[in-house]
């Protein structure tokens, strides 16, 4: 069996080959500003056509018309993380333009889950606004703050805290400062926001925010909790459609 | 309603209802029937009613007038409010434009506010609502009861009898007992319709303003449902959701579309378009009519009280009844007290009955409609 599973998140798009419960082939592009685009370059890149199934998840997922299943990125995010993590228990995702924060039972299966989406406080884009307004490629984030003290950062809103770090650096604030300050800032949110649920176990962080390891780190101090991530924790979503 | 009709065009008529009451009320007003605006359900309609006043309900489901009340009220306040405020100020609503009263209660903070200066456009009498359901409560609902009664009589020039409440309280019980009988329906598994059309008839049958003939047609249309039913026309098998919280007609109604538009079925609704509002009787053989109204009323599980065990007795005899699979809560935006009710119904939902429950705070705009998508979805699919 080949199965295909596309993710099309707002920022990004994933594209997942799993054959015979491997992942043989995986690709990631960004999503700009025509969704549909970017799924059918994922489409075609991974040979759909020789696919034996193709599911879709991700706010686009209705965009892929030939898909022989839509499902949400909730279930798919839940079921990705549970395959390439065994065993743990909740699933933080924080994404381009929502965050997440999932339950799952001893099989592996949604029990309970919280989206924030009413704006982009708490989410990959706040984070991407903010390293912009710094002048820092997002991909440095990691060392740029490393070691820093946290600047304290008041305001979670994109807009206004854009504008507070602008007087932070008027009042000659490091940068590397800041940017710590905004990490801690996003991930006590969000784990404020995922405590409403009664987390146990291990926690598997997922979303593209998952490939710096200031996250993760920032994360498990806020929630107290073991905090674990994979390589491919971004493709959480695109490989719990191919397995759906 | 005529009877050669299809269920789905008898469905639309309901949805309809609300706009061609518009006609009904005009008529009525030029052939000099009073026109009583009430806003909540504790409102004992049996008194205008037993004056022969037609009763129209304005709270306003739709975003349209809310920038216009956004000029005089806070945003962030409950967009129910701020749409019949606008409704009001704006004169775009003919309920509003005929009604010779409007009636408000003191339920939550933002309506009694709000009345304050809806009395600057309309003619507007308050009354004033206990927030507990205790004898106390009871005897103060009632003595505010019979001063409405004194208002309505001084304003219209009438003398309201005793005869003319007893008999306004029959003719509402059978109405009540009539729309048991609808949506009494969603009971079976699979479910005779989907929940929006249940909410349509629900709905459009409060703007019918003859209820002997609403009684009728309710009673007609349900048989027409069991009928059809029986004879295997009915949507497949779902999952089962039951609704509770802020009322959700209207714009709301998008999170009932969301939950059915993804998979699933609302068989029950506990909110006050619903069976919150329709369930208890008033009491025919107590000797003491004012004083069956007010615990009549007053006995509703709106979250205005404190505390309010009956939604939460309400939502534990509805759960088994209509087989629920899971809970779905919803409060409008800024609406504090059903939005801080959450976390009981939350804990009863998921303690007792071990089900899967999803609370979700709503307005009147469209902007959210793929998120409650793709909520919804999810939702169901872990079902």
């Amino acid at each position: 069996m080949r199965n295909i599973g596309i993710d099309s998140g707002s920022t990004t798009t994933k594209g997942v080959v799993m054959e015979d419960g491997r992942i043989t082939d995986y690709l990631l592009l960004p999503t700009s500003a025509k969704p549909a685009e970017s799924i059918q370059k994922i489409r075609r890149s991974l040979h759909a056509e020789t696919a034996d199934r193709i599911v879709a998840t991700g706010y686009g997922r209705k965009l892929l018309t030939e898909a022989d299943k839509k499902v949400t990125e909730i279930t798919c995010h839940a079921k990705g993380a549970a395959w390439l993590s065994p065993g743990i228990q909740a699933v933080i995702d924080i994404g381009g333009q929502d965050c997440k924060a999932i339950l799952l039972d001893e099989r592996g299966q949604v029990a309970d889950f919280l989206m924030n989406d009413k704006c982009a406080a708490g989410t990959g884009r706040f984070i991407e606004m903010m390293m912009r307004t710094l002048e820092v490629p997002l991909e440095e984030v990691d060392t740029f703050a490393a070691g820093r003290e946290p600047a304290s950062i008041s305001s979670m809103c994109t807009v206004f805290a854009e504008s507070e770090i602008v007087s932070l650096l008027a009042k000659g604030v490091e940068p590397g400062d800041i940017a710590l300050g905004m990490i801690h800032a996003i991930c006590r949110r969000t784990a404020y926001f995922a405590r409403k649920m009664k987390l146990r176990g291990e926690v598997f962080f997922s979303g593209g925010l998952a490939r710096f390891e200031i996250f993760r780190v920032t994360l498990e101090h806020y929630l107290e909790m073991p905090v674990r991530t994979h390589e491919l924790a971004q493709y959480a979503g695109a490989i719990g459609a191919a397995l759906m | 309603m005529e009877l050669i009709k299809e269920l789905p065009e008898i469905f639309e008529e309901f949805a309809e209802q609300r706009k061609n009451s518009f006609l009904n009320i005009k008529q009525l007003k030029d052939k000099g029937v009073p026109i009583v605006g009430v806003f909540c359900t504790f409102l004992p309609q049996e008194l205008p009613a037993a004056m022969g006043a037609a009763v129209v309900g304005l709270c306003s489901t739709s975003d349209e007038t809310i920038p216009d009340a956004e000029m005089d009220l806070p945003r962030n306040l409950c967009p129910l409010i701020k749409s019949s405020y606008g409704f009001a100020k704006t004169d775009k609503c003919p309920f509003f434009y005929f009604s010779d009263l409007v009636v408000g209660e003191t339920t939550c903070d933002g309506k009694k506010k709000m009345y304050e200066y809806l009395a600057d456009f309309k003619p507007v009498y308050v009354m004033e609502l206990p927030h507990r359901q205790t004898e106390d409560g009871y005897a103060a609902y009632r003595k505010e009861i019979i001063r409405f009664q004194k208002v309505l009589e001084e304003k219209f020039e009438v003398t309201i009898t005793e005869d003319q409440i007893r008999e306004a309280i029959r003719v509402r019980n059978r109405e009540r007992e009539a729309l048991k009988n609808l949506y009494g329906l969603m009971k079976q598994d699979p479910a005779p319709m989907l929940g929006m059309d249940l909410l349509n008839v629900l709905t459009g049958a409060q703007f019918k303003f003859d209820k002997e003939e609403s009684i009728k047609e309710l009673y007609t249309l349900a048989e027409r449902i069991q009928k059809e039913y029986d004879e295997g026309k009915h949507i497949e098998k779902r999952p089962r959701i039951l609704i509770t919280g802020s009322p959700i007609q209207g714009a709301a109604s998008k999170v009932v579309k969301a939950i059915e538009d993804n998979g699933g079925v609302v068989v029950v609704y506990e909110n006050c378009c619903g069976v919150k509002s329709v369930d208890e009787l008033v009491d025919e053989s107590n000797p003491d009519v004012y004083d069956a109204l007010a615990r009549r009323y007053l006995n509703i599980g709106c979250s205005c009280m404190s505390p309010n065990p009956h939604r939460f007795d309400l939502l534990r005899r509805l759960i088994p009844e209509y087989h629920v699979d899971a809970v779905v809560d919803v409060a409008l935006q800024a609406c504090h007290t059903y939005n801080v009710e959450t976390i009981g119904v939350k804990r009863l939902v998921t303690e007792e009955f071990h089900l899967p429950y999803m609370s979700l705070e709503v307005d009147y705009s469209t902007s959210d409609i793929e998120q409650l998508n793709t909520r919804m979805a999810a939702f169901i699919e872990m079902l």
